[in-house]
């Protein structure tokens, strides 16, 4: 079954569905899918939550991911990870369910489309100054776009922009040519050759995601503990001075 | 020749050597990156994981240059914006 041929470049071309100005393609269709599996299986598991030495096995599961995911953030940002997990702990998540669905006949992954990994990424670009505003306040986060000096602004802008269309690309890429070239194997070598190409994909689009939320974490913390050290270094003077 | 098939000629020329030029940086990083953590991990093994998620976030790094080229071969051949101009401006 192909839902998006090979010369369609992303999934939002196939439209399904249109009443108006409204469309409804296939990324927005996978989209739901996702979200609607994740949040299944979430109420599913958090339905008998107890904090006894009983518990069911939809709990154990969530545990280990969320001390998996908590244990990450902590030793990025070298302190407290409660505030990240929502974030970050969601596009792992979402990304590493998208990416894995594809061994389903019919599903086409969602991060496939640069139009959902745009809107992730958009997700970090606002995350970032928000963290390290509600973190350090605003002129803090502001100064550090002006470090060592003023001249160095447009670069730190470019910067920001840079990385937001990198991990952008990055994730689609990944995931599209990993569709392009099973669909390219199978009219070449239609018989098991795809199945291992298939198997390397799943490892391809587990570390994608780990990728993602890992380079998410890595941008909000030096957006956060940048001014770490310069509240150190302003404590060191003070503590001179008095000596 | 017409304009088309100039247009089709060098977009397939440009994605094989867009693929070509742009994967052999990108490999040649990436095989030290992985030489020197490997180097790394065997001197201090139980640096492991630092250093493999240090590796990670670096060859993802890397690979995202190989992987614009592929995007950008890709927008060559699929969805070229100067093969819909010339097709409305021949027909």
């Amino acid at each position: 079954m192909e839902i998006v041929s090979l010369n369609q470049i992303s999934p939002d071309q196939v439209i399904i569905w249109s009443w108006g100005f409204i469309t409804i393609n296939v990324t927005i269709l996978y989209t739901w899918l996702v979200m609607v599996i994740l949040v299944f299986a979430s109420w599913l598991a958090t339905r008998n939550i107890s904090s006894e030495m009983n518990v069911s096995r939809w709990q154990h599961f969530l545990e280990v991911v969320i001390s998996v995911v908590r244990g990450e953030i902590s030793e990025m940002t070298k302190k407290g990870a409660d505030k990240y997990i929502p974030l970050i702990g969601t596009l792992f998540l979402f990304i590493c369910t998208c990416n894995v669905l594809v061994i389903v006949p019919g599903f086409v992954a969602p991060t496939a489309s640069i139009t959902t990994t745009a809107s992730l990424a958009l997700c970090v670009f606002i995350a970032v100054p928000y963290y390290g505003i509600s973190h350090n306040g605003l002129f803090h986060y502001l100064k550090e776009y002006f470090q060592p000096n003023f001249i160095f602004f447009p670069f730190h802008v470019m910067g920001e922009l840079a990385r937001t269309l990198a991990l952008t690309v990055r994730l689609f890429g990944n995931i599209m040519s990993h569709e392009k070239v099973i669909g390219i194997l199978l009219s070449v070598t239609p018989l098991l050759f795809p199945v291992i190409m298939q198997a390397l994909g799943l490892l391809i689009g587990v570390i994608q995601a780990y990728i993602f939320a890992i380079l998410s974490i890595v941008y909000i913390a030096s957006a956060v503990s940048a001014e770490e050290e310069h509240h150190v270094h302003v404590d060191v003077k003070k503590e001179g001075s008095q000596a | 020749m017409d304009n088309l098939s100039i247009v089709a000629m060098a977009s397939i020329f440009a994605a094989g050597l867009t693929m070509a030029i742009g994967s052999v940086g990108p490999a040649l990083s990436m095989g030290s990156a992985i030489q020197q953590a490997l180097a790394a991990i065997a001197q201090q093994p139980d640096e492991r994981n630092s250093l493999t998620r240090t590796l990670f976030v670096g060859l993802a790094m890397i690979e995202s240059l190989a992987i614009y080229c592929f995007v950008i071969s890709m927008i060559v051949i699929f969805a070229n914006p100067f093969w819909g101009h010339f097709i409305k401006a021949g027909g």
